[in-house]
């Protein structure tokens, strides 16, 4: 059978070279990858380029507008806003990363289950994941600051608590479209369980449709952090958050909008960044929408 | 010979409804027999085939042999022990003897996962330590045929041939004693069907294994397999030995089913028999003889009176009042 191999389809260059090449010809997608860069960029190397300490209280100069030694001015407590912000990307950063990984895991594993197993455990879940989504968030939140303190461990369980449902969904929705599969009969047909299903057959097929979205609710969560934190019901003073400099500003917006505009500028830019980045991804793993393959 | 399968009376049923839906309607018995009284028996390094129309059962009947599928009645023996109501645990042993080819060459193969590992998969399924588990792939592919180069492809890069190859390749993994393949040349081109049953044939010969195939492909049937068994509606019309069957038919339907089958001789007169009609639906199965409706030779007392199984000659077993016995 020798000619079987003239058959045999070319190498392909792998994968992920190719989503990259993709993403570099899309403009907007660029733009958000390199905005993401740069605040990956700043929220790494933040503690070494902040001019000063952003806890730091000078009363004697509060709410200086912004000059060459305050590029930003000061708050009302006289602190450095630039170093403020530059510190307030880690925290936002911080929120996001936890949340989404430790939401998508969650999610994840009880939407598999759902979709895989027996109806009764789907129902069961499916009530779980509709009971938390239910919840209004803010309401949520202040039951649960209530209850636990205001800190950045409690914003991370709300957001955590209201996101986690809809990665579920996603992934139940997956699964149980997948289990009917003739692959999938076809490891049950020679002896693979459960665990061995879900794991090796059926997560690598639905963790990119997941991924996705979870680029997509990355800016979500950002500012879910900095409406908490707005409110007063998020970081804690004197942590630098975006969402707490934009509630100080709020204060003196009438003679001091540089504190509104340096709180919300960063995070227009990053729910920006991560946005482009997120549906320039979708489109680019979207096999409906592929035309150059 | 001894059997190494041997299934009796089966009978398979799934729920047509939910059961208070059942109870609104009224319906005491809200269940359809997608198989019903099949009983048949499998020799060692033989063929079976499962003949007959869509929706006739022979899918359902394949996959409760594996498991799949569980039967509410009747017996399927492997080697003499029973599988019906055996827990999962102790199914799992057989399941090293008995492999299944599913219809789908492509759609069968995890998409994620290369070549080497789908065909070495059932190693790790049921952790058989092998020494080197790239060389026994390698042996695999060999096996049907395929060239070592093909362990790094994915299920999608193969054509349907190419994949319907490594699902034999697959199957043989742990040299299984009973293989059920389902429709093993369905989506395939003339010639790549032949060389799949040409392959089935040669590995027959060299391994022993039995084939269980289920197909409509009556051209396969007599290339390849032994014994065949016509289903309708879930049930055996007509069994026995193939070169038998073609030869004679007994049953109106199988004599049917033959006369459809396309010759490839221009020459040969066309068959005037035709079936008119649909199969039955499953919920409104006929009275009597399940085939009157669309029988040629229906007579009077077809529809009132339910065929028993006979045997008119030694191992071939008929459901007609009225075969079509050569006078």
């Amino acid at each position: 059978m020798s000619d079987l191999s003239i058959a045999q389809a070319a190498p392909r260059e792998s994968a992920f070279k190719r989503s990259l090449f993709r993403l570099l010809k899309d403009p907007l997608g660029c733009f958000g990858l390199f905005l993401v860069l740069i605040i990956l960029a700043i929220a790494l190397l933040a503690p070494w380029i902040i001019p000063y300490d952003p806890s730091a209280i000078d009363v004697l100069s509060r709410l200086e507008p912004p000059s060459m030694s305050h590029l930003l001015g000061t708050d009302q407590l006289g602190r450095d806003v630039f170093s403020r912000v530059l510190m307030g990307s880690r925290i936002a950063l911080k929120v996001a990363m936890t949340t989404i990984s430790l939401a998508l895991s969650l999610g994840l594993i009880l939407g598999l289950i759902a979709g895989y197993g027996p109806k009764w455990l789907d129902k069961v879940i499916i009530l779980i994941f509709d009971t938390f989504r239910s919840f209004p968030t803010i309401m949520f939140a202040l039951a649960l600051v209530t209850i636990f303190g205001p800190s950045l461990n409690t914003v991370i369980l709300v957001i955590i608590l209201t996101t986690f449902p809809v990665y579920g969904r996603i992934a139940r929705t997956q699964t149980q479209g997948m289990r009917h599969n003739e692959f999938i009969l076809a490891e049950k047909a020679m002896g693979a369980n459960m665990f061995r299903v879900l794991s090796v057959h059926i997560f690598p097929n639905i963790i990119g449709p997941l991924l996705i979205v979870a680029s997509m609710d990355i800016p979500v969560v950002i500012t879910i952090e900095a409406g908490l934190s707005f409110l007063g019901v998020g970081v804690p003073p004197p942590t630098p958050s975006w969402g707490s400099i934009l509630h100080n500003g709020y204060s003196f917006i009438r003679n001091t909008p540089w504190l509104v505009i340096s709180g919300g500028f960063p995070l227009i830019l990053t729910t920006l960044g991560f946005t482009f980045l997120g549906e320039s991804l979708r489109d680019i793993f979207d096999p409906k929408l592929q035309k150059d393959i | 010979m001894s059997s190494l399968l041997e299934i009796k009376d089966l009978r398979i049923r799934f729920q047509s409804k939910n059961r208070l839906q059942a109870l609104l309607d009224g319906d005491s018995d809200p269940f359809i027999d997608a198989v019903c009284s099949a009983s048949l028996k499998l020799n060692s390094g033989e063929t079976l085939a499962l003949v007959g129309e869509s929706g006739a059962g022979k899918t359902t009947l394949g996959r409760a042999i594996i498991g799949l599928n569980q039967p509410q009645e009747g017996s399927i023996r492997f080697q003499g022990q029973e599988l019906t109501r055996l827990p999962d645990r102790a199914f799992k042993a057989f399941r090293r003897n008995i492999a299944m080819m599913f219809q789908d060459p492509v759609g069968s193969l995890s998409p994620r996962l290369r070549v080497r590992s789908l065909i070495t998969e059932p190693f790790k399924i049921h952790k058989i330590q092998v020494k080197d588990l790239e060389a026994e792939a390698e042996r695999l592919l060999n096996l049907v045929g395929l060239p070592p180069s093909f362990a790094t492809v994915y299920a999608h890069q193969l054509s349907g041939g190419q994949a319907r190859r490594i699902g034999v390749a697959r199957a043989l993994a742990l040299s299984p004693k009973l293989i059920i393949a389902d429709e093993p040349t369905a989506g395939l081109d003339v010639s790549v069907q032949g060389e799949i049953l040409n392959l089935m044939n040669r590995l027959q010969e060299e391994t022993g294994v039995s084939f269980l195939i289920i197909t409509h492909n009556l051209n396969v049937v007599r290339h390849i397999s032994h014994r065949m068994a016509i289903m309708y509606l879930g049930r055996f019309v007509e069994y026995g030995l193939t070169d038998d069957i073609f030869a004679q038919p007994l049953h109106p339907y199988t004599l049917a089913l033959l006369s459809a089958n396309p010759s490839p001789d221009p020459d040969q007169p066309k068959s005037e028999l035709q079936l008119e009609g649909e199969i039955p639906s499953l919920l409104k199965r006929p009275t009597g003889c399940e085939f009157h409706p669309r029988c040629p030779f229906v007579r009077p007392d077809c529809s009132r009176i339910t065929p028993v199984t006979s045997s008119p000659r030694a191992g071939h077993s008929l459901a007609c009042h009225y075969p079509l016995l050569k006078d």
